[in-house]
């Protein structure tokens, strides 16, 4: 028998560890002399107040599906990706590279190019740490976190040597051609005579993103791969029992995971208005991948609401700090609570719930 | 180089060392008890900034070390709570504390001092400042010219804080407790087969506990030596990821004390050579050897044994080829010199990767090739009774 009902695991559960994350976060904006109504009034407002705010949070929600998707393919082969930051990095150099080489006549081409150099880059980041988990047993959580720190200092050596033009002063590549960037949602809007999402960087890799939740749950749901991939997650031994081998399934899980990481770099470097990839291009959306991932379930359907959820809050958070005292930091304080409400206290907001359920369960079942 | 350098270098290494060597055997007595902690970087944060800040607050730096130490042990409960008491899982338990003490320690700087989320420099008297030694000479130019011995006197073993006095002793004094203690028996045992420590009647949980409010105890201190000793004063995220590399050198170390005291000084000799030689030269022989070399000793492994090792090892040999070639022929074309010639041109090591080698180093550490390291058995699963 089922302790609780399915709505219960899928929603209940997330939106009371969210309001817990939720009081402590109220907490700490008392702690810091901020009321924390009028705060969340104020990031409210700046996630969706305008229709250029609107158009952030999506920016942002685009990065958080891409990185969220990531974290949960290799969850699913209970795997922890913690390299997302720096799978994107490298996904960003992998786009620039392809981009700023061949001058493509069209966006469209430019997309595929960029795009699926994004994502061989960001798989090939991977490629080590996934080697020594599924060959040598060394732990994916610290390998990844190292190629994290080496990603970033890989990154601005190419920043600041071979991908920068001459005579630039920042630390950054050269713009990317016009023909190459990607349409904002702006500019289908103004097709229509509309002035949607102003200048907002929101562009069409939402929809490429969206295309990759459903090419996700296709994956993991409805393939022979994605079945191998969760019995690896479930029970390495039975998997092997039944001849799946570990090895190559642990390779390849994490490849697509690299690979989704890496893909979200055609968002955030060829997606905004001036198309070019400069320092820190992550920008944390590689940890808040975790937090999405834990918020939404694995399942691309919760993803995509913990990613509008956490593009919100980024984005809210931004609006914020810009006016207010409060720092931007928030936004992680926050993040933090969020992974550690739906993630390792889980049991904790779990078990009141389930034995309410049994509970309620047993009543019903005695009056019929 | 002369004596005085290798001095210094030695000095600086030590110095380096102690917030890892702290800080991986906080991990040490956490991990040998089964709970996985990636929160060391977090924990030390977050007592980086509340010791600075009470310091400051106070004027007394022993308070500001107790306040440390309290913040650190209240992280510590909490990655308890979740991992002890609910089972949870003890990596994202560890993560979730890493940004928590990320964000909030800055958040809660800038609603405090409003200086842009770091505290006020600490005055003279409200940090631990370096203990001379009778005898020791304390200015540079003294030391300099003063005879072998006693640069080693003055500057190696005297002139520091007293943290890195007890930070060294705590290295025999974990030993100890840990091999010479019924506390330490136990608390091996329920790393590696807590259901034996269980039916002899001991607490797990309590155990456990105990272990993690070690870890704690010792990562407040590492964090206060950082912003109270090395540093006048916390600054965002000044760990700079001093908690990964100590759980790295933890593994280098294969969970053992006086080994990590090792593994922690030549990591500290890592980060003393960065902070010291910022343009490293280095011949263009040396850089083809090198790369080379560990590409042909990777195929040369990966050919005795199956496809996938074949594909990764060789694919990474030949971009390590790609990288010595292009140095070379970079180096001929740019000097506009012949092809043989330019093996012995010098170019500068990108400081970029200087700064990466630590990173690096773990990896072809944890890749298990120097020496296979065992993990306490239990490590990383919650203990659930008569399951």
């Amino acid at each position: 028998m089922d302790k609780m009902p399915k709505w219960a695991d899928v929603v209940l559960v997330p939106v009371v560890s969210l309001l817990l994350a939720a009081i402590i976060s109220a907490i700490v904006f008392l702690a810091i002399g901020q009321n924390p109504w009028e705060a969340l009034k104020l990031m409210a407002y700046g996630a969706v107040g305008t229709s250029d705010f609107l158009g952030y949070t999506l920016f942002y929600a685009t990065n958080f599906i891409f990185t969220g998707l990531a974290v949960a393919v290799a969850f699913h082969a209970s795997l922890f990706n913690i390299g997302g930051e720096g799978q994107v990095l490298l996904g960003g150099l992998g786009a620039a590279i392809a981009v700023l080489l061949v001058p493509w006549p069209h966006w469209t081409l430019a997309l595929i190019a960029g795009g699926t150099a994004a994502a061989l880059f960001g798989a090939l980041w991977v490629v080590i740490p996934a080697y020594l988990q599924a060959r040598r047993g060394s732990h994916i959580v610290i390998t990844t976190i190292m190629f994290n720190f080496m990603a970033s200092g890989l990154l601005v050596f190419m920043l600041s040597g071979p991908l920068k033009p001459e005579g630039q002063m920042q630390v950054a590549s050269g713009l990317f051609p016009d023909a190459s960037k990607l349409p904002s949602l702006n500019d289908i809007a103004e097709m229509f005579g509309s002035d949607m999402f102003g200048r907002s960087p929101v562009n069409i890799s939402i929809f490429i993103a969206l295309l990759a939740c459903v090419a996700v749950w296709a994956l993991i749901w409805h393939t022979r791969l994605g079945y191998q991939i969760r019995a690896l997650g479930k029970s390495e031994s039975a998997a092997k029992y039944a001849g799946i081998s570990a090895v190559n399934i642990t390779m390849i899980a994490l490849l697509i995971s690299g690979g989704l990481a890496g893909m979200m770099a055609i968002n955030n470097t060829m997606g905004i208005n001036s198309p070019q990839l400069v320092d820190n291009a992550a920008g944390g959306a590689g940890f808040i991948g975790i937090a999405v991932a834990l918020m939404g379930r694995n399942h691309p359907v919760g993803i995509v609401i913990a990613a509008l959820l956490f593009g919100a809050l980024y984005q809210g958070g931004a609006e914020l700090a810009a006016v207010t005292d409060v720092q931007v930091q928030i936004v992680i304080v926050i993040q933090a609570l969020v992974i550690m409400f739906t993630g390792a206290l889980d049991e904790m907001v779990r078990s009141p719930i389930e034995k309410l359920f049994l509970r309620f369960g047993r009543e019903t079942a005695v009056e019929e | 180089m002369d004596f005085f350098t290798i001095v210094q270098l030695g000095d600086a290494s030590v110095r380096m060392a102690i917030p890892l060597l702290l800080a991986c055997l906080a991990g040490l007595f956490s991990e040998r008890a089964g709970i996985f902690d990636i929160g060391l970087e977090g924990k030390m944060l977050a007592a980086a900034f509340l010791s600075a800040g009470v310091s400051f607050a106070s004027g007394n730096v022993w308070v500001g070390l107790m306040a440390g130490i309290g913040i650190s042990v209240a992280l510590s409960i909490i990655h308890g709570l979740a991992s002890i008491t609910f089972r949870g899982n003890q990596l994202i338990s560890g993560v979730a504390i890493n940004f928590f003490a990320a964000g909030l320690t800055v958040v809660i700087a800038q609603g405090w001092f409003a200086q842009g989320g770091r505290t006020p420099s600490l005055p003279k008297d409200a940090r631990f400042n370096g203990l001379d030694f009778p005898g020791a000479l304390t200015r540079v130019r003294d030391k300099m010219q003063a005879s072998p011995g006693m640069q080693f006197y003055s500057e190696f073993v005297s002139g520091h804080s007293i943290l890195v006095y007890l930070g060294l002793l705590t290295v025999p004094l974990s030993w100890w407790i840990l091999y010479r203690t019924r506390f330490g028996l136990r608390l091996r045992a329920v790393g590696e087969a807590p259901e034996a420590v269980d039916t002899a009647g001991i607490s797990v949980v309590r155990l456990r506990y105990s272990a993690v409010i070690i870890a704690g105890i010792l990562c407040g201190i590492a964090g206060a030596y950082l912003s109270t000793a090395v540093q006048a004063g916390f600054t965002k995220d000044m760990t700079a990821n001093r908690g990964f590399i100590a759980l790295a050198a933890l593994i280098f170390a294969k969970w053992r004390p006086w080994y990590a005291l090792g593994a922690c000084l030549l990591f500290g000799l890592f980060f003393a050579i960065d902070n010291r030689f910022q343009n490293i030269q280095l011949q263009v022989i040396w850089i083809m050897v090198l790369l080379i070399g560990s590409a042909a000793a990777m195929t040369v492994y990966a050919l005795r044994r199956e496809k996938i090792d074949v594909l990764v090892l060789g694919g990474l040999s030949a971009v390590l080829a790609a990288i010595a070639l292009v140095t070379w022929f970079g180096t001929a074309s740019g000097e506009g010199i012949n092809m043989i010639a330019a093996l012995w041109e010098t170019v500068k090591v990108p400081s970029q990767l200087i700064q990466s080698l630590p990173y690096l180093f773990v990896v072809i550490v944890l890749a298990g090739f120097v020496g296979k390291a065992i993990p306490p058995r239990a490590g990383g699963q919650p203990y659930v009774k008569e399951r």
